[in-house]
């Protein structure tokens, strides 16, 4: 395995390792480019993921201090945890459920389709649906995403089946168990899902494509590729012709280190990335790096979510099995006439006992909050996920009192919903509950956002450096060998999940930052 | 057919009292185990509260979370929980006490009984909602929330299976085994 040298000034250096930052280690290191990921969490493996809720979360989330504000629900219900993440090598990539879906073509020009939407800093992306197609399609084999490359879909549990025989009633017509990237047989040296449930505490089998034993490993196999744990950068730095040039940070023994670098690579997630091109400020960079748009933080997006559960006079038991293998994608269309702009999907999901009681509906109690719950074995649960609005005032800036143990500026996140929000959300609050009751559902719940897994836009890619942050390979508009390599280049939300279209960005960025340093032009 | 589980599995008080709660006092063993009259005896092993406290508090404890298959041991526990996190902690301990001497205060306002005397559950509640936004409720109801729904012994009552890696998931135990949904 690879060691690489504080004084190595020959290396690309990518702060974060989930699925961006660990998609493009890889990828570099499979062309021989020298590459060193520092990862702030521990790492662990599958043996040590565990199938309990609470300590699960204690074990790998991102729990250190954050700050919120904003009219949004999460801000009430979890003021110090604006985001359900993960600090672990792998990042959020041992979190997410798997779901893989492509962005549709009109999902990357949003500013034209969608026109002037008073309060939204819409944009077109810099780049085509068409140019990313190739990408995709190397995304999807790498996953191995079911219902491409000939991987059939995985099987329906019950709660995809109440789903679905309620989407039937409704008359949806595109429903099924989804593109994931979860093995529905065994593929490139993991097994087969075992239906275990627990998707978000980490795959148990490692069925579900995580960076952590898929990406990581095979690039660490080439020798060129070492990850650094328990590593969290506090500062980029850069020289007097504003290139960056080394990254500080407080390794595993709490010493501060400086690693040079010939190019970095920011890859932290939407709350992180923009707070450490923030605490990177200088007298050359007053405003932070990569920030003379001042766009750097702002546009964050979260996706509109809400969840429905429903009860019924039956047994359903929705936590067995695969967490989100169920979709009804008929609502992911851009009709107006619903009386929003964008889409929505609705995706099957179940919580344990545990996490029912914290999120079904936070701060409740008495008896009509625990009808609910003794409703638990019978209650199927679908998750909404639609394109939310980027406004330049949802933001991350830096918290002006609270700091880290290291003394710097925790990130604040500022959101408040956009009435476009609002109103796909109601939507999807009636369609979801329609679906339940159409099969019989005696009481369905309307569950607000839990803390947000999807984190977007904070370093949006521009065709125009006034307008964002990045261009169409996600390098700064501002500072050549600086590159932003997870969802906050994200120009807009889109309806869908968004990590397939990371991994498909960084697979992109790779190929991009090769070229680039091979024709020395970084 | 489902594959549905037991809602009351058979709970020996051995395999109880190893349960991940922790530890239990010893007089709990002698005691005879998950009788709801235990609850009193479980105050008297209260490390920083008063008994009369503790006790109190259980009452508190089945107010806002009111499920009436879970025996009061179970709510006892999250109780105790909270005792040991106030056994070093002497804010939270004021807090606790501070919090029940008030609601005794309230309950003989408006009832002329202290809280565990107030016979009608819709009663102690409006003293509960009266209180709700106050720092001891808000307290309660937090640690709650983790600490009565985190017991593994209560999940059976509740048809949650909890861990199920180990069992080899779900694939052969009926993640598709629903039998009652409609033929569309």
């Amino acid at each position: 395995m690879a060691k690489f040298d504080h004084n190595d000034d020959s290396l690309v250096v990518i702060i974060g390792s989930g699925a961006g930052g660990g998609t493009l280690g890889n990828e570099l290191a499979q062309k021989g480019i020298k590459t060193v990921i520092l990862e702030a969490g521990p790492r662990y493996e599958i043996a040590d993921f565990v199938n309990d809720e609470w300590p699960s979360f204690a074990q790998l989330a991102w729990t250190d201090m954050r700050t919120t504000s904003g009219t949004w629900q999460v801000a009430h219900d979890f003021p110090n945890l604006p985001a359900w993440i993960v600090k672990a090598v792998g990042g959020t990539s041992i979190h997410w459920a798997g779901a893989s879906l492509r962005l549709r073509d009109w999902e990357f020009k949003t500013r034209t389709v969608y026109g002037h939407v008073p309060g939204a800093n819409l944009l077109d992306w810099p780049i085509s649906l068409a140019e990313l197609e190739p990408y995709y399609a190397k995304a999807e084999f790498k996953m191995g995403t079911t219902g491409t490359n000939g991987i059939p879909r995985l099987p329906g549990n019950n709660n995809f089946k109440v789903m679905a025989a309620g989407a039937a009633k409704l008359g949806y017509k595109e429903v099924h168990t989804g593109n994931m990237s979860i093995n529905s047989q065994p593929r490139d040296g993991r097994g087969s899902c075992q239906q275990i449930g627990f998707c978000f505490q980490g795959c148990k089998s490692g069925a579900k494509w995580s960076t952590l034993y898929t990406e990581i490993p095979k690039g660490e196999a080439t020798g060129n590729l070492e990850v650094r744990e328990k590593s969290m950068v506090v500062r980029i730095e850069h020289n007097d012709a504003g290139k960056v040039n080394a990254v500080v940070y407080i390794d595993a023994d709490g010493n501060m280190q400086r690693q040079k670098a010939r190019v970095v690579c920011v890859a932290c997630n939407s709350l992180e990335s923009p707070r450490l091109l923030l605490n990177s400020a200088s007298s050359k960079f007053p405003d932070g790096l990569a920030n003379s748009s001042g766009q750097v933080g702002r546009n964050y997006m979260r996706h509109t979510t809400a969840s429905v559960y429903a009860a019924f006079d039956r047994p359903v038991h929705m936590y067995r099995g695969t967490t989100m293998a169920g979709i009804i994608r008929d609502e992911g269309r851009n009709d107006p006439t619903r009386g929003f702009v964008g889409g929505y999907e609705m995706e099957t999901i179940s919580l344990g006992l545990p996490f029912l009681a914290a999120f079904l509906k936070p701060g409740g109690w008495g008896r009509s909050f625990t009808s609910g719950i003794d409703d638990f074995s019978n209650m199927a649960g679908m998750w909404i996920v639609g394109e939310d609005m980027p406004q330049e005032t949802n933001r991350v800036t830096l918290d002006p009192v609270a700091k880290d143990k290291f003394g710097l500026p925790v990130a604040n996140v500022h959101f408040d919903d956009h009435p476009n929000d609002i109103a796909m959300r109601e939507h999807g609050f009636r369609q979801g509950g329609a679906v339940y009751e159409a099969v019989g559902a005696t009481r369905t719940f309307r569950v607000p956002p839990y803390p947000s897994t999807h984190n977007l836009g904070t370093n949006r890619m521009s065709e125009k450096p006034r307008d964002g942050v990045v261009n169409k390979y996600g390098q700064s508009h501002d500072i050549p060998n600086l590159f932003i390599s997870d969802g906050s280049q994200f120009t807009t939300s889109a309806g869908v999940n968004p990590t397939l279209t990371i991994v498909t960005l960084a697979i992109r960025q790779a190929d991009s930052i090769a070229g680039m340093m091979g024709r020395n032009e970084i | 057919m489902m594959r549905l589980i037991d809602r009351l599995p058979r709970l020996g008080r051995r395999r109880f009292l190893r349960g991940s709660a922790g530890a239990l006092p010893a007089t709990a063993l002698l005691a005879g185990g998950v009788a709801v009259s235990a609850t009193r005896v479980w105050a008297e092993d209260a490390k920083a509260l008063k008994p009369g406290s503790a006790v109190t508090l259980v009452r508190v404890a089945r107010d806002i979370y009111p499920h009436d298959r879970i025996p009061d041991i179970f709510y006892a526990r999250a109780v105790l929980m909270l005792d040991a996190a106030a056994v070093s902690d002497n804010t939270l301990r004021d807090l606790l006490e501070e919090g029940v001497m008030r609601l005794d205060a309230d309950a003989r306002d408006r009832f002329q009984s202290p809280y565990l005397g107030v016979a009608s559950e819709s009663d102690r509640v409006a003293l509960l909602e009266a209180i709700s936004a106050g720092a001891f409720f808000k307290k309660v109801h937090g640690a709650l929330t983790v600490s009565f729904y985190n017991q593994h012994e209560l999940w059976p009552r509740f048809g949650y299976e909890g861990s199920s890696a180990e069992y080899g998931g779900y694939i052969h135990r009926g993640f598709d085994d629903i039998d009652w949904l409609p033929k569309s």
